[in-house]
Formats: C-alpha cells, structure tokens, sequence
C-alpha cells in the first residue's frame, strides 16, 4: 500500500489541477505542492479519506439545509430589503429608480399599520401567553399515573393534526355574529351576543381561541417530554422533605424544565407575531382587510394586503416585512434578556 | 491543511456563485414580457381561470370532445372575483404562475389597462373582430392608444328580482309589469320598501347594503375619480349615495356581506324580497335557493338603467400559446358560445349577434315564474347609459374601500366616522 501512495497522490493532484488546464505531467507533483506534501507523514488513500471524512464530512451533512436556506430564506430577505428602496409601479415588469426610505416612512405612518401592530400584540397577548401556561399544566397532568397516558398525550396532539384552514373555518362557524354557535349558547344562558366580527378585543379573542386551541397541546407535549426527563430521585426527596404536590411542581419541576420552556417561549412568540391564517380566514370582508375597520388584521396580513395595493405595492410590502422582522427580533431580544436575568437570579 | 482549507473554500465560494448567478438569471428571464412560445399539439391543452361561474362548462366539454379541434381545455374555476384578483395580481408581477387566458372583472378592467399593466397583457386586437361587441363592452377593454387586452364576455344590464309570494304577502303587486312601476326611481323603490318591511316585519326589502350602493354608484358620473384620473372621493354624487345608504340600513338592509355566509342563508329563509339583478345573478339566486317557489324578474331599474359587470378574458404576456389563448378567446366571445353561457349562468351576451338571437328566441324561465329573461335584459340594456360611470384606474380598488365602509355602517359604527376611515385609506392608495 505505501508503495503505491505517492503515485496515487500525485494521480490526486493532477486530476485536480488538471481542470484550470495547466496540468503537469502525470506522477509528477507540481512545484508548489511539493514542500507541503513532504512535511506532514505521507498517508494512505484510506487514511486521507477517513480524515477527510472526519473534517469535512459534517459540513457536507448540514450543507443541504444552507444551501435551501440561501436560496428560500437569505436570498428573499436580503432582496426584499433591496426592494424597499425603490418604488415600483404596480403589474410592472421591474423596479422603478430609489427613493430611499419614503417606503418605510409610508408604513410608519399609516394608521392601517399601527392598528395592525395592535392587533397583533393584542392576539399574541391572548394566545401565546395563556398557551404556554396552559400547557405547562396540561404537562404536569400528563406526567402522572395517569390510566392510559399514551391515549390522553395523542389527544392532546390531535388539533395540532388538523389542517389550520379546516379548523379557521370550523371556529369561523362557531363564531359566526348571528348563526353561529357561541352566540346560540351566549343568549340560551340570557346573556347577550357578541359581534365576533366587529368588536375589537372580542375578535381577538375568537382567533386567540382558534390558535391555542391548536399550538397549546404541541406545546404541552414538548414540556411533558422535558418532564419526564426529570430525575424521579428529586421528587422522592421532596416528599420525604415534606414538600406538597403543588410545592415539587413549583420548586423542583419548573426550575429543571427551564431551557425548553425558554424553547418553548421563543417559538411561540415568533409564531404568535407571524400569525395570518387564522384571521385571514375568519375575515368576513370581502377586501380581506381583517374586519372593516381592521379589527383583527395582523402585520402579517397588512405585508400580504400591501403588495397587492394600487401604489408601491411590492416595495411598501417589502418595508413593512423588514418592519415586522426588526419588531420579531426586538421581541426575541427582549425574551432572551428576561430569561438571562431570572437565569442569573437563581443561580445566584 | 491549508490546502484542504483553500479546496473547502473553493467549494463554498462556487456553490454561493452558482446559487446567486442561478437565481438572479432565473428572475431576470421571468421578468421579460417574450416568453417563448410553444405550439400545442392535439392532445396538449390551453388553460384558462374563471371566477364565480362563467358557464363555460359545457362549452369546453363539447370543444375537448370534437376531435377537430387543435388543443385541449382546461379550466380552473375560482369561486370570487375578490380572491382571484389577488393571485391575478401577484402572478401578473411575479411574471409566472398563470394560465393561458384569465377572466378578468368589468369593474377591475381599468387598472390592467393602466400604463405598465397593459404591457402584461397580448394585444388581441383582431380588425375581423370590429363591430362584434356592443361598443361600450369593447372599448371598456381596450387601452387608451387602443390595443384590444380583453374580449368581453357579458354585459351586466341590470333588471330588479323580487319574491312575488313575499309581495303577496305585503299585499303589493306581484304580476312582474305592475311591480316593475314600483320601481321608477330610487325613492319609490325606498318607499315601497318601507311599506313592505311595516307589513312583513320579518323580512327586509333588499338583500345587502353594498348591492344598492353599487347600484346607484352605477348611476354616478364620476364617483371616484374625475375625468384625468385624479382621485376625488369628496364629491356629492357620491355623498349621496353613501348618506341614502346609510339612511335606510337599519330599516331596509339585511346588513348582510354580499357573497358571505349570512348573505347566503337569507336566500332560502326570506331574509329579503328583492335585489338588483344582473344576468349573471339568476345562476346565483337558482343555485342558492334551488327550492324557494317565488322568483320573479321586474323589467325596471331604479333610476334608469345600470349595468353591474361584465366581465373580458385576457391572454398575459407570461402564456407559451398566445396564438392558441386568442383563438380560444375569440371561440368563447363568438355568437353561440356567448348564447350558450347565457342559458347556462346567466351571463348576458355583450356579443351583438348574440343579443339579437336571444331577444328573438324569448325563451321563458320556469324558475323565475317563466319571466322571459332575454326579452328583459335586452330592454334593461337599452337603457344602460354607456358611460356611467367614469371607472379610473383605481376604481376597483376604491369600490372595495367604500364598500367596506358601508359594511362598518352596517355593523353599527356611526357614518360619519366610518366615512372619515373611508378617505383616510383612500389617501393612502397613493
């Protein structure tokens, strides 16, 4: 074998050089090559390749994914920022000459804009936050002796199977302002009705509901699993210590399932500032502006709706999409500072 | 190890090169408006889109189905204007993504036909085509240097449908040239109403705020946008109509969304008696209301005449078979075809020929108490003014704002603050 590796090297080297068509002559190392080859102990094909496997062979496995990521997500978003630069007219074929941040300041002052950016927070407050809560104790629950556990985690998981339009049009029914079902039982009871639909904090609620309904037991499935993870010697000391049920929950298991309930936090609040399906589809007016006065149109809707507006439509969409973007990461940032801080505190 | 490292970066360096050239070249060629065109053989096919219901179905049938015929068809039918124009207006700017030949609304026409939007569109201007259209229809799709961008489809003369048995109730008239006199102007229609709604308490008058509005809009001269395109909302022709509007929508309106699910229930639980009624709504009463017994049409408008859509097909620059789409779009808006999607949706020919053979053909329609609807809407169409009213290039997209301000006013907000909402985003359009 060690016979044969300098001229399968050499082979190596000119197959590589031989491609920019100055190739030397076979078996013949160029020049240039030849210190570098020398100093380090002459290795087998095999052993080159196995190291070969092991330095470079990791970054080809992730490779695929940034490849894709390049050209569905970095590309996008660095173009999109392009794009918000320059005006251009609507069904034209290319963009019109730079105007700076007049696309941005449109955005920024549009009243559309800031009732959207509202809304938004608004839903996100009504869902993400009771949703992790929620399914923080549907998680305790489920990590007991309960009798047929697997049944009652798959039925938690259920909604998250069900397609987001299927259950949009679902709850659009249950909510609809006069022949839906929340309204039958609201005035069977003798209460009043609610207009779903044109009631501000009322249709935030509706598409909350639809949403937590669907996220809450997916979240609650990634908890229980950090759950179980929880040493069972820790609880066995705690009750010996005298510790209540609800005092282990409190001391012993929320401060071990830190890390993914921070998973689980970030997550939600991205996906919460991302929301359109639910609303898109529960919108009743025909111009899908998320209710006539724009009671329920989030930010993501307000970037869909813009692009297809009579002036500016794919720049001022692509401003407000950077917008929504610098607000997620604010957010996120926020996140990641609160959670350090009660991190540090603990520790301390 | 270095060498290694230079070979990795090597790596890198040309997959990012390739990625960025690929894709940037990838766009550039989308964004071209000359699209390399490919003949289509027997058994390729041509594709079309559609909203709501053209009554095209049988017609592309009997075409796949003759072996003569150069291609095949097929079309995708979209249930609303509103939702298919954003995926028309999307595909249009990202360049790719359409069929050969897309439908496109009356109302919405005039933005397409807009400088830069136009050149999306084939020139389908055909000299052999002159005089086949009634001329109001044609010009409506043509641009202002005039390239032909749509063939129309139908015309929307509008006639009035009423629920006899419901007026029989209210102890009105209910023979269809009695109750056409209640309907002269606008204000006998509102008083009639009235009428009706103090004796059928359970009933109102018309089926939805935003049908009346585009009715009288219809009527208006310029209600958006004045002759050079500048937009002006603040103009009484149309304060007048957003105020009547308003005025009589707690009395008279079943404060419905036109096309929503409420709207839809009304239909068969006499939720109102009657609505403006073009052609194309007969489908769409008999396919709501398959067995309320009742139906009628009145030859009168409110008002005058009015005409409430009609829509054109057009063939996008982005097709490979342009040639094909514009012979398969002069097919459809021919005599017969055009007579043909009439006895199946309604839809009344802006074909001239078309017009002539169903007013001599009279044929009655035992669903709506065999009114003879040709002879009808030939006569609502004579009394269509041709002009009215002036559509801008923003027209569709401010029709959708005011409708939805009529809708907060349905809801309960006060009119005038719905109103201020209603310029504020129409000032944005621009």
């Amino acid at each position: 074998m060690s016979d044969h590796a300098p001229a399968t090297v050499g082979g190596t080297g000119r197959t590589s050089t031989s491609r920019s068509g100055q190739a030397p002559p076979a078996g013949v190392p160029s020049p240039d090559h030849r210190d570098m080859r020398r100093t380090p102990a002459r290795l087998t094909l095999r052993q080159r390749l196995s190291r070969w496997d092991m330095k470079v062979s990791p970054y080809l496995y992730v490779l695929p994914f940034f490849l894709v990521f390049l050209v569905i997500g970095l590309y996008p978003m660095v173009y999109t920022g392009y794009l918000s630069f320059f005006s251009w007219p609507r069904f034209g074929a290319g963009h019109g000459p730079w105007v700076g941040w007049e696309n941005y300041s449109h955005v920024l002052k549009d009243p559309v804009f800031h009732k959207a950016f509202w809304n938004t927070i608004g839903i996100f407050m009504l869902s993400s936050v009771p949703q992790v809560i929620v399914a923080t104790v549907v998680a305790a629950l489920l990590d007991t002796n309960l009798r047929g556990r697997t049944w009652w985690r798959m039925s938690v998981l259920l909604p998250f199977v069900v397609a987001p339009a299927a259950a949009a049009l679902i709850f659009g029914a249950l909510f609809a302002d006069k022949s839906g079902l929340v309204n039958d039982v609201l005035s069977g009871i003798g209460l009043p009705t609610v207009q779903w639909h044109a009631n501000r904090p009322a249709s935030w609620l509706a598409i909350a509901t639809m949403v937590n309904w669907r996220w809450t037991g997916y979240n609650a499935l990634i908890i229980l699993a950090a759950m179980q993870a929880i040493p069972r010697d820790l609880y066995e000391a705690a009750s010996i210590d005298g510790a209540s049920r609800v005092k282990q929950f409190l001391f012993v298991t929320l401060p071990s399932i830190r890390p993914t309930m921070i998973f689980v936090i970030i997550t939600s609040t991205i996906g919460g500032l991302q929301i359109f399906t639910e609303p898109r589809l529960f919108d009743t007016n025909l111009q899908h502006q998320g209710g006539s006065s724009y009671e329920y149109q989030t930010l993501t809707m307000y970037v869909f709706n813009t692009a297809n507006s009579s002036t500016n439509p794919y720049p001022r969409a692509a401003a407000a999409a950077w917008i929504l973007f610098l607000i997620i990461v604010a957010f996120a940032l926020v996140n990641f500072a609160i959670t350090r801080a009660v991190q540090k505190r603990s520790h301390a | 190890m270095r060498k290694n490292l230079s070979w990795r970066k090597g790596l890198a360096l040309g997959a990012v090169a390739t990625l960025v050239v690929g894709v940037t070249a990838a766009c550039g060629s989308s964004g071209g408006s000359d699209t390399a065109q490919k003949s289509l053989g027997k058994n390729d096919t041509l594709t079309i889109t559609t909203f709501g219901d053209f009554g095209y179905g049988d017609l592309i049938k009997q075409w796949n189905a003759d072996p003569d015929r150069p291609f095949k068809v097929h079309e995708t039918q979209i249930a609303e204007w509103d939702t298919w124009k954003q995926t028309l207006t999307s595909d249009l700017q990202a360049g790719t993504g359409l069929t050969d030949i897309v439908a496109i609304e009356g109302d919405a026409m005039p933005q397409f036909l807009a400088d830069g939007a136009s050149d999306q569109f084939v020139d389908l201007s055909d000299s052999s085509l002159d005089n086949r259209w009634v001329d109001y229809k044609a010009k409506a799709g043509q641009t202002i240097d005039g390239k032909q961008i749509g063939y129309p489809t139908d015309a929307g003369p509008e006639a009035v449908c009423y629920r006899a048995d419901l007026f029989k109730k209210a102890g009105l008239p209910t023979d269809r040239a009695q109750v056409a006199k209640l309907f002269d102007t606008w204000d006998d229609y509102f008083k009639t109403g009235q009428e009706f709604v103090k004796k059928v308490p359970g009933t109102k008058w018309y089926d939805s705020s935003g049908s009346i509005a585009q009715a009288m809009l219809n009527q208006a001269k310029y209600p958006f946008q004045t002759k050079d395109q500048k937009v002006d909302v603040d103009n009484p022709d149309l304060k007048q109509v957003y105020d009547t509007v308003a005025k009589y929508a707690d009395t008279l309106s079943t404060k419905a969304v036109q096309w929503s699910d409420d709207w839809q229930a009304n239909f068969t639980d006499n939720g109102f008696a009657t609505m403006p009624c073009p052609g194309w709504m007969f489908a769409n009463i008999k396919s709501s209301a398959p067995k309320v017994k009742g139906w009628d049409i009145a030859d009168a408008f409110p008002g005058g005449g009015g005409n409430w859509g009609g829509s054109f097909l057009a063939v996008p620059t982005q097709s490979k078979h342009q040639d094909e789409a514009k012979q398969f779009a002069n097919w459809l808006t021919d005599q017969a075809q055009e007579v043909g999607a009439f006895e199946k949706a309604g839809a009344y020919p802006a074909n001239i020929a078309a017009e002539e053979q169903l007013s001599k053909s009279a044929k009655p329609d035992p669903y709506f108490n065999n009114a003879p609807t040709a002879q009808i809407l030939a006569n609502r169409a004579k009394a269509v003014e041709p002009d009215l009213p002036f559509k801008g290039d923003k027209y569709s997209d401010i029709l959708g704002l005011f409708q939805t301000a009529i809708q907060r006013v349905d809801e309960g907000k006060s009119p005038e603050s719905s109103w201020k909402t209603f310029v504020q985003a129409v000032s944005q359009l621009s």
